[in-house]
């Protein structure tokens, strides 16, 4: 039963592989110039002009709304892809409709400049 | 084999949930969640429930916990700030949730009395894989399919309309 997972698990050691490995190579072979501005830890070593610690525009929030709401959509994805072919023309026209609906917000979010930044 | 993988998953993950409790700084507790939630998923999916095994990561800790990053960043909350600092000291609250937690306790430990763990629940091995809650989701329901749609279509709105509000 576990035997499927084996795939999971070569994939799973391999990005550990990879990201560990890149993390432990920069901090081995990087060059390491220690001095008072480039410990700060805002704004990439360059000088800190104001606290890091500060209230941001909602436009952000707004982002991080509609990522969720978009996020919630995908999910559905994965059963129907499965059963793509099993569900036939009813799941396609199904799923249409889904999209068409979640369509008409994204046209909203669009026309009212949710996604415009400024 | 299977339990040689879930306790580490297990323990992995209550650690990590202690340390969402005991982290000082909201950021770090925040981390920790998003690991939590991954050995959640790794257990779902030792379950053969692999379809909440991908939501657990897709949606709690890929989008809600960028959420409550967001929240966390537009409270701005400080470790100085007078205000938390009273309320870590703060009897009544503290007398408040000893008594929840406690009482949530004792339901956990009676649950766990009640039921008889020798005969669990008789459900097909593959009850929680993605094609067969596809197979509910799209056939036996899909009303509240599609309504879900709607309610999705609601939050944009909402959260639209909340946002671009100009307060003048």
């Amino acid at each position: 039963m576990l035997d499927q997972y084996t795939g999971v698990a070569i994939m799973l050691l391999m990005a550990i592989g990879i990201a560990g490995g890149m993390v432990l190579m920069t901090s081995i072979l990087g060059p390491k110039k220690r001095f008072a501005d480039k410990m700060e830890p805002f704004e990439c070593g360059e000088s800190q002009l104001v606290s890091p610690r500060q209230r941001f525009s909602v436009k952000f929030y707004l982002v991080a709304v509609l990522f969720v709401l978009f996020d919630i959509e995908a999910v559905f994805f994965f059963p129907w892809a499965i059963l793509f072919k099993r569900l036939g023309v009813f799941g396609f026209v199904e799923m249409l409709l889904f999209i068409l609906i979640l369509g008409v917000g994204l046209m909203y979010v669009w026309r009212r400049g949710g996604l415009d930044w400024e | 084999m299977e339990l040689l993988i879930f306790y580490p998953l297990a323990g992995f993950s209550l650690m990590l949930a202690l340390g969402v409790v005991m982290n000082k700084s909201p950021i770090g507790s925040a981390l920790c969640l998003i690991g939590m939630m991954l050995g959640l998923a790794g257990i779902f999916a030792l379950q053969q429930a692999h379809f909440i095994a991908i939501l657990q990561v897709i949606i709690y800790a890929g989008a809600i916990m960028v959420l409550f990053m967001f929240v966390i960043m537009l409270l701005n909350l400080k470790g100085t700030d007078t205000k938390w600092r009273a309320r870590e000291r703060n009897t009544l609250l503290t007398v408040l949730t000893t008594f929840l937690a406690l009482g949530v306790l004792y339901k956990v430990i009676t649950v766990i009395f009640e039921f008889n763990l020798d005969s669990p629940a008789k459900v097909p091995d593959t009850f929680g894989t993605a094609a067969v809650i596809g197979e509910t989701l799209f056939t036996d329901f899909v009303l509240p399919f599609e309504v879900a749609s709607i309610l999705l279509l609601a939050a944009m709105v909402g959260a639209v309309v909340l946002a671009k509000t100009k307060l003048d």
